[in-house]
């Protein structure tokens, strides 16, 4: 008896009984709901299992990188979906840090004028719900005069109530060299890079490694393209009738979605980056200067490197957040990840399937995107002892 | 050549020595000199470069082309009482769209002589909020008080009882939905998400990895996809013959969601705990609830009440997403406003209002938690 009072007083056989307990009810309560959910779905005659995935689909998609016809089975529509959320989520990202970078510096600025914008811009855009930015973008788009009497935002760029329509580039053979020439110049650059560094760190002598690796950038493409016969020209969108020819087009959903989402996150950016900079001491840029540095070397060896420290996790859970907003895409009907999933869930009735698959994909380009950040942060963390 | 030079270094000196003395007046002057301080501040805030100069141009420049206008819209040529075809006739906003439609933005699809009821809950709600703003208040009778406002609320939305009629809660809408599910979302997921982060940081493996486990997928998939699963899976989950509405299915996935991150913020200030707070704690042998409510809660939870402000401002906003799974909140009785063919031109004035509505609570909001936060820093700085 004793024994097992012993026994139940230790902190050991305490800590298993508490985890046996938690971990048979969790699994009781699951068990109970999957079973439900089972004899749910088998009186409403639901199937269930992936075999869906095979059928074919049988609606169809505004906008696809791939060809998807109606015909093409569902598994193909859920992978155009998902190409059109990461397509959106690309460009936004993009564009979101560079506005938002913009906005961040410049409401640090100097001048007090710049510095009220900005502020005014992050608290209107922070503090109103997305979604109601969204539906404002769209409907703008949506009351955009039609073709005929498109605006024309920069020369050549129209854009109308059919979305924003702008000039391409007519393909040629030369600019598949000139490509490839490129993306070896961009590794010539990185070895000169790796290079230099070496030839610095062993002799201490400066090194061009700054000019040299341009070089090697920018000038095998330019001569190949030149080389070609410098293929040069524009397929302008024409006003032809009710609608443009010519050009490429995004569509308004897809323009409004990528403005909502930009200027949303860029306001949450801006913040971030200005909290960076305020994080790294005015004693750091003094002691760059007395130490002869010149002010491009400060921001590049002394202020960058420990602004990012603070700037890459936040600005990670951001790039996260503003992936998962685009399936607000739903919404105002672009065909992302999540409208697809809900149209096949409405056709096959397998919601279940339908979610887990949805929720699943994007459980993993989270965490493929937190790897990533995880990785470069990591690279600019503080190395300590 | 000398005497060509000695004009220009004088007036160089003289445009130093005109220098000098402003920015002395803007530095030492006592306050009764103000006359010059605007000019020096301006010259010291935006003419202190070329570049700021330039900058300072071209938003004077924006602000020309742009607030005039907008001013003309807004206020100037704006229709305030009138009829469609007046706001159609009109080069400003229609303001009147927001006067004839009020009720439906508000109260959405409420009985239309009923919505005193939802007026007097969110007018309660609005006032309890900001009593729980004084920090005076933070007292015990403050959660009682809060039950009190909550059980009140629902006797006035829901009725049945003291001779009110009673409304299904398919016929809410408008401000009380988004307002109380967010109330309600944030208040059932607190005592959640501070299991989840006690879970989190426990030493049992099991527990630990299946409130990771949990925290983590939340985090990751969209809210969107929470309430889907919300609407149309809890139904399955249920036994046979068991119905909930779809406003608490919403409510749930909403505070299930809220929960995860709310249990990152409370983590945030658990870990924030010195060491040495658990081992004394350890020491006077006290049990580990004794342990995590005297001693570690109180100090982590005081640590984490802004994260947990602006936890709430973002639950206030995710909220509008309730539209996507057919709830009628603020923004969906703001879409259907605009639906109206008769008032369709006017999309625009619906959205600024509703827009302004969110703005108001979210900024005094987050002005409110940057105060808080100050408050808990105030004895900190030196």
């Amino acid at each position: 008896m004793s024994k097992l009072v012993q026994a139940l007083n230790s902190a050991r056989v305490r800590g298993w009984l508490y985890q046996a307990l938690f971990v048979s009810g969790t699994l009781a309560v699951g068990w109970y709901l999957v079973s439900n959910t089972l004899t749910n779905l088998s009186k409403r005659g639901v199937a269930t299992g992936f075999g869906f995935l095979n059928r074919e689909a049988g609606f169809e998609i505004g906008e696809s990188l791939l060809t998807y016809a109606a015909s093409d089975t569902y598994l193909k529509a859920m992978v155009v979906g998902l190409l059109n959320t990461l397509t959106v989520s690309a460009v936004a990202i993009v564009l979101a840090s560079i506005l938002g970078i913009v906005i961040g510096v410049a409401r640090l600025s100097s001048n007090w004028m710049v510095g009220r914008f900005a502020a005014v811009f992050v608290e209107t855009v922070r503090n109103v719900p997305l979604l109601l930015q969204l539906v404002v973008w769209y409907t703008i788009m949506n009351r955009l005069p039609s073709p005929r009497e498109a605006l024309e935002v920069v020369p050549h760029v129209f854009l109308s109530n059919r979305g924003l329509k702008f000039p391409t580039f007519v393909e040629h053979a030369g600019h598949g060299w000139a490509f490839l020439a490129l993306v070896l110049g961009i590794v010539g650059a990185v070895l000169v890079v790796r290079y230099g560094r070496k030839h610095r760190e062993t002799t201490g002598k400066p090194f061009p490694t700054l000019p040299l690796a341009l070089a090697s950038v920018v000038l095998p493409p330019v001569a190949v393209f030149v080389g070609s016969g410098a293929p040069f020209a524009f397929d302008v969108p024409v006003l032809t009738g009710f609608n443009f020819e010519g050009g490429a087009a995004v569509s308004p959903e897809f323009t409004a979605l990528l403005i909502g989402l930009s200027v949303y996150t860029a306001g949450f950016i801006a913040e971030i980056v200005r909290s960076g900079i305020l994080a790294v001491p005015h004693g750091q840029t003094e002691a760059g200067l007395a130490l002869g540095l010149s002010p491009a070397h400060i921001l590049r060896l002394i202020i960058l490197p420990q602004a990012l420290r603070v700037i890459v996790p936040p600005l990670t859970s951001q790039y996260l957040n503003l992936t998962k907003n685009s399936s607000l895409a739903v919404a105002i009907g672009y065909p992302d990840l999540v409208s697809v999933t809900n149209t096949s869930a409405n056709q096959t009735g397998q919601v279940v399937e339908a979610v887990a698959m949805m929720m699943a994909v994007y459980l993993i380009i989270s965490l493929c995107i937190a790897g990533f950040m995880n990785w470069y942060n990591r690279k600019v963390a503080l190395v300590t002892r | 050549m000398s005497k060509d030079s000695i004009p220009q270094s004088t007036a160089a000196l003289a445009a130093s020595f005109e220098e000098e003395p402003s920015q002395a007046s803007v530095t030492s002057l006592p306050g009764g000199v103000t006359a010059l301080k605007p000019f020096g501040w301006a010259r010291n805030n935006l003419f202190n470069t070329r570049l700021n100069t330039a900058l300072t141009l071209l938003c004077c420049a924006i602000l020309w082309f742009s607030v005039p206008p907008m001013i003309n819209w807004l206020v100037v040529n704006a229709v305030w009482l009138g009829t469609s075809d007046e706001c159609r006739a009109a080069a400003g906003a229609c303001w009147s769209i927001i006067v004839v439609k009020h009720r439906l933005i508000f109260f959405g699809t409420y009985p239309f002589d009923e919505q005193w009821r939802p007026f007097l809950a969110c007018a309660l709600f609005v006032a309890m909020l900001g009593v729980s703003g004084v920090r005076a208040f933070w007292r015990a009778w403050l959660a009682g008080a809060w039950a009190l406002v909550l059980v009140a609320m629902g006797v006035l939305m829901w009725g049945g009882v003291f001779g009110l009629t009673h409304v299904p809660n398919d016929k809410w809408g408008g401000l009380p939905i988004t307002l109380m599910l967010s109330v309600f979302a944030i208040t059932l997921a607190f005592p959640l998400s501070i299991l989840l982060a006690l879970g989190r940081q426990s030493s049992l493996p099991a527990i630990r990895s299946l409130c990771v486990g949990f925290i983590e997928l939340m985090r990751g998939v969209p809210l969107v996809s929470v309430l889907f699963m919300a609407s149309v899976m809890f139904p399955l989950f249920l036994p046979e013959g068991v119905t909930v509405d779809k406003l608490l299915r919403a409510l749930a996935g909403l505070t299930l969601f809220t929960a995860a991150y709310l249990a990152e913020a409370v983590r945030g200030g658990l870990q924030a705990i010195p060491k040495g707070q658990y081992e004394a704690a350890d020491a006077l042998s006290l049990s580990y609830w004794q342990k995590t409510t005297l001693i570690i809660l109180p100090q982590a939870l005081r640590m984490v009440i802004p994260p947990i402000v602006n936890q709430f401002i973002s639950c206030f906003k995710d909220t509008s997403l309730v539209t996507i799974v057919g709830l009628y909140d603020l923004l969906t009785a703001a879409t259907v406003a605009t639906t109206d063919p008769e008032w369709r031109p006017f999309f625009a004035e619906v959205y600024v209002f509703a827009g302004l509505m969110f703005w108001i609570f979210c900024f005094s909001m987050s002005r409110y938690s940057q105060w808080l936060e100050r408050m808990a820093n105030r004895y900190n700085r030196r």
